[in-house]
């Protein structure tokens, strides 16, 4: 149940776009069309539901003081003082790097309609701020393995469902007289910002 | 023609430290070729940290900082980079200097570290720093891509301090803290919670970008 209520809030709530502002440059960039934009949403839940529950496995028994000490037997020497924490953003992003990797060459294998449509967005999703600070948030509010797991997944699904919307929103803008200055960028800011408003009727639902 | 060329190169080497040609590279930024306005690029750190003036001030420095210098070490790395595993290599590289800025920040000024929070970290994959490294600094020599650097920097700086100060004024009535409002006897002045939530954000960056674009003469095709 408390991860059903997890899951809603990192949805709705907390969503990626509109309450913390992570993947901005993507959600702006590749809104101009539906079809576009649902290829990179479904890229960005894969990606996210992969390397959240990676970091997490990292953090726990690499990066954390003492983590080493859980694994490597103490006749090799005493690790339980060890704190590697430091090296947290290196490793993130190196682990996000080589999921994307990874996962590119999975969907590239086992489902050639799929990478088709999803192929050219995976290199982009490495440096999309809302994988590094999925994990980053992940590890800051020191979730469970399964938390971590529902938390990215739904963060995916969340950044999924404002691309989406932002996307057929923009569509129609095209038959609109936008002012010339707020044409493109500026239309879109406020477009989230009005979004950003009927997310927050959201605030306060727990199940 | 090879001649001319080897002639060009020689006058380049004894250009002013601050030329015209330079001068662009920190001025253009500022305003026509405006990393956030124009090109959109790093809005997501513009506008998470931007609730306050002092975190933002804090911010734009870090962001200052790390161009600087990923740009001045990947321009002298740029022959030695293979061209293949440069994004890696260019990650690393910011990601070494984000991990300085997050210690120091960690160490000295740790309220400001614990408003920040994942942001500084999130600077990693801030596109303005990526983007100036892989279309600028990969390509020409360290000098000029740091005082590049320093302009898509300045550029990113005065547009989050501009929404900060909208934001912190509207919202909460402030100004570094400071409450000026009630200091100039508007004690009633009604403050705004919507500027404090990250939809005012949207609705200023918006704004701010209108204004921009609109003296620039800036025009987005479809």
């Amino acid at each position: 149940m408390e991860l059903i209520s997890l899951g809603v809030k990192s949805i709705f709530i907390e969503n990626m776009v509109f309450a913390y502002f992570l993947g901005m440059c993507s959600y702006l960039a590749v809104s101009k069309k539906v079809s576009t934009a649902f290829g990179l949403g479904l890229a960005v839940i894969f990606v996210l539901a992969f390397t959240v529950p990676v970091n997490w496995i990292l953090n726990e028994y690499v990066l954390t003081e003492g983590a080493l000490a859980k694994w490597i037997p103490a006749s090799l020497g005493d690790f339980s003082t060890v704190n590697l924490s430091f090296l947290q953003f290196i490793m993130f992003i190196a682990t996000i790097a080589a999921m994307v990797q990874l996962v590119e060459m999975f969907i590239e294998k086992f489902s050639p309609a799929l990478y088709g449509s999803l192929g050219i967005f995976l290199p982009l999703i490495a440096v999309n701020c809302a994988i590094l600070g999925s994990s980053l948030f992940m590890a800051q509010r020191s979730y469970t393995i399964a938390e971590a797991t529902v938390f990215g997944f739904s963060s995916g699904i969340g950044f999924f469902l404002a691309i989406i919307a932002i996307a057929a929103i923009r569509e129609k803008m095209k038959y609109s007289q936008v002012p010339d200055g707020l044409k493109g960028l500026g239309i879109t800011m406020l477009l989230t910002g009005l979004m950003g408003i009927a997310f927050m009727s959201f605030l306060g639902i727990s199940i | 023609m090879a001649e001319t060329l080897e002639k060009e190169i020689t006058k380049k080497k004894s250009e002013a430290l601050l030329s015209k040609r330079r001068k662009k590279f920190v001025l253009d930024p500022l305003n026509d070729d405006n990393p956030i306005t124009i090109q959109v690029l790093g809005i997501c750190s513009a506008l998470a940290v931007t609730t306050q003036l002092k975190p933002t001030l804090v911010m734009a420095m870090s962001v200052t900082f790390v161009m600087i210098f990923s740009s001045l070490f990947t321009s002298l790395l740029r022959n030695l980079i293979p061209t293949r595993v440069r994004i890696i290599v260019q990650l690393a590289i910011i990601a070494s200097f984000v991990i300085l800025v997050n210690e120091v920040l960690h160490a000295y000024a740790y309220d400001v570290y614990k408003q920040l929070s994942v942001f500084v970290g999130l600077i990693i994959t801030n596109c303005i720093v990526m983007g100036r490294l892989e279309a600028f600094a990969m390509g020409n020599k360290p000098y000029d891509s740091v005082l590049d650097a320093f302009g898509s920097a300045m550029g990113y700086s005065w547009i989050i301090i501009a929404v900060a100060f909208f934001r912190e004024l509207l919202g909460s009535g402030k100004l570094f803290g400071f409450e000026i409002f009630s200091a100039i006897g508007w004690s009633s002045f009604p403050t705004n919670g919507l500027m404090v939530s990250p939809v005012g954000a949207f609705i200023i960056l918006g704004l701010i970008i209108w204004v921009q674009r609109s003296k620039s003469g800036y025009v987005e095709q479809h």
